[in-house]
């Protein structure tokens, strides 16, 4: 039942984007076309789950028994850095149109918060609706998935957003980035609606 | 270039939150009060000054291959000396940044002023564009804080002046961060593109 | 203006850095760590003495959650860390109960309320200092929606009933520890007469109304 609200929870009561802020630059920088908006996503969405189990298991089996929890934050980092390396090499030979596709962004999931985020967030916050508050691994990857199918989510609908965005007669001085930070601020308004489901 | 205009063009020319669009994140979430964004931006411009002055140091020394593993690693090393100072003397700040204070690491602009400056300048230049950088950072920061906390909960820098708590909270909340943040780059396109 | 970029290189240049970097990390962290337990602890000392009169002495009981606050041997009172599930997440509260089962005060340790309604949990002084010296034997643990005596804030009623929820857990807590207390103290005590034990135990009561 805890897998439920978690997943639940993630995707649209703590939204990664429009409610933890987690992700935005890459964000604003690939929804314009819904065709690279879903590509990244399912590219972030195998980043995060992968990183977090990675990290979660070093966390749990090496950094917290020989108490240098201290060295967390560049632990985690480099192991980001390496995956994210490979996800190039084998998307290089197994999808070369995508890779193609998302260029300069891949290698910047690097640099998402949102892969950072998720991977410290499941090892130091306490979750409501777990007893005891703490993840074990089961339940992180399941957060981290469904936190990365939220991503998806709110990248996709942006992207149709901005779609039609582009279409209109936008002032001058709201053309580009700043009518879609107020337009992602509409939809933060929207996600708001879903707070107070999981009790 | 005079240092002294390395450190001004990152207050406008160069401002990370409004020209370069870089560091999102921590805009957005840290600056729910004046004195929120005041302590991030200042933690950023810690972060990078350092950086900066010790990649550029190091630069002529690393193999191009294997620069940005060394750069984040370096970078991750100041983030987390940080991390620990602040837990030490400033704890309550510390539990109000909370999660973001690590994630300078992936804070573009630190990365990107490594990439794209410290790289190719002296160490002492470095310093100084770090410090510019740094000081635009922080007042976008402060200054989206300020606008957020007046309009969110009626007080400045924790004067409150309209007795209680009845501000319009959205703006404390997510929403109201993107809708602030869109109207000042808006604000900020017409004041600079005028001159 | 870089190095070459061979095997040799990159793994040295790599290394080192590492090396080099957890050296200052691990430097650093040692210097620090006294300054971080002692903030923590002054934080969870200032935490307890909003919710408990006097003390100079604490024992933490970390099954039930328990702080065991003594003043010079004497019992000031069980400051109690409970929580409940309110409207965005968990509600925690730490609970100050004196030895006679009222709850002296209680305060806020973390909560994910919405701000201006369940938030004003922590600023909202009319909810607040109704907690000061409520005593459950004489009024209802339940809010005035649901028959009780604890005024809610307006429209948190969900908020209000998971503090009442979570003060709740606390005087649960504190009934289990008080029990085995005195059930220990009895083992100790052993062949002293019954009159001598009913004539410390209301030093005990004294003691903790006069320092309200």
């Amino acid at each position: 039942m805890e897998y439920f609200l978690i997943i639940i929870s993630a995707i649209f009561v703590n939204n990664i984007v429009l409610a933890q802020f987690l992700g935005i630059c890459p964000y604003l920088g690939v929804s314009n076309k819904l065709s690279t908006a879903t590509g990244m996503s399912m590219a972030v969405c195998f980043v995060i789950t992968l990183a977090t189990l990675v990290t979660y298991l070093i966390n749990t089996y090496l950094l917290v028994p020989l108490g240098i929890t201290f060295l967390q934050t560049i632990a985690f980092i480099l192991v980001i850095a390496a995956l994210v390396q490979m996800v190039e090499i084998v998307l290089k030979k197994v999808s070369p149109s995508l890779y193609q596709a998302l260029g300069i962004f891949l290698p910047l999931i690097t640099t998402n918060c949102a892969v950072l985020g998720v991977a410290i967030n499941v090892v130091t916050k306490e979750f409501s609706f777990v007893p005891g508050g703490m993840l074990n691994l089961g339940q992180a990857l399941v957060y981290a998935f469904a936190t990365s199918l939220g991503y998806g989510l709110a990248m996709v609908i942006f992207a149709g957003i901005r779609e039609h965005l582009a279409l209109n007669d936008v002032p001058k001085a709201f053309k580009g980035v700043p009518i879609a930070i107020i337009s992602v601020g509409i939809l933060a308004l929207a996600f708001m609606g879903f707070s107070g489901m999981v009790k | 270039m005079s240092k002294w205009k390395m450190i001004t063009d990152g207050l406008v020319k160069n401002n990370p939150t409004f020209v370069l669009l870089l560091g999102m994140c921590p805009t957005l979430a840290t600056t729910t009060s004046a004195v929120n964004g005041l302590s991030m931006g200042l933690a950023t411009l810690f972060v990078l000054v350092l950086s900066n002055m010790a990649i550029s140091a190091i630069a002529p020394a690393v193999p191009d291959k294997v620069h940005i593993p060394v750069y984040i690693v370096v970078i991750a090393t100041f983030v987390t000396l940080l991390q620990l100072l602040m837990q030490a003397y400033t704890p309550a700040m510390y539990e109000t940044l909370g999660l973001f204070i690590p994630l300078i690491v992936v804070n573009c602009i630190v990365l990107g002023r490594a990439e794209a400056f410290a790289n190719k300048h002296t160490v002492l230049e470095s310093a100084c564009d770090g410090v510019g950088v740094g000081l635009g950072f922080t007042c976008s920061l402060t200054v989206l804080g300020l606008v957020r906390e007046i309009l969110g909960s009626g007080s400045a820098f924790g004067w409150n002046f309209i007795g209680g708590n009845d501000g319009m909270l959205a703006f404390v909340m997510a929403p109201g961060a993107f809708l602030c943040l869109g109207y000042l780059m808006v604000l900020f396109n017409k004041l600079v593109k005028k001159n | 203006m870089a190095a070459k970029s061979n095997l040799v290189n990159m793994v040295a240049v790599l290394g080192l850095t590492c090396l080099l970097c957890s050296a200052v990390l691990g430097g650093a962290y040692a210097l620090t760590k006294d300054p971080i337990d002692q903030a923590a602890a002054e934080k969870t000392n200032r935490a307890i003495a909003e919710v408990l009169p006097h003390f100079t002495d604490l024992s933490f009981d970390a099954d039930k959650n328990c702080y065991t606050a003594t003043d010079g041997g004497n019992l000031v009172g069980y400051a109690i860390q409970s929580e409940a599930v309110g409207f965005g997440g968990a509600l925690v509260l730490l609970v100050g109960v004196t030895p006679d089962g009222v709850v002296y005060n209680t305060s806020v340790l973390s909560h994910a309320e919405t701000p201006g309604l369940g938030a004003k949990c922590t600023t909202d002084q009319k909810f607040m200092s109704q907690w000061k010296g409520f005593n459950p034997t004489v009024k209802k643990l339940s809010v005035k929606n649901d028959g009780g005596d604890v005024d809610a804030i307006t429209a948190s009623t969900i908020t209000s009933r998971a503090y009442t929820l979570a003060v709740e857990n606390a005087l649960n807590t504190f009934a289990k520890v008080s029990e085995e207390a005195s059930s220990g103290a009895f083992a100790r005590a052993g062949s002293q007469s019954d009159a001598e034990e009913e004539a410390s135990s209301e030093t005990i009561n004294e003691g903790g109304l006069n320092n309200e």
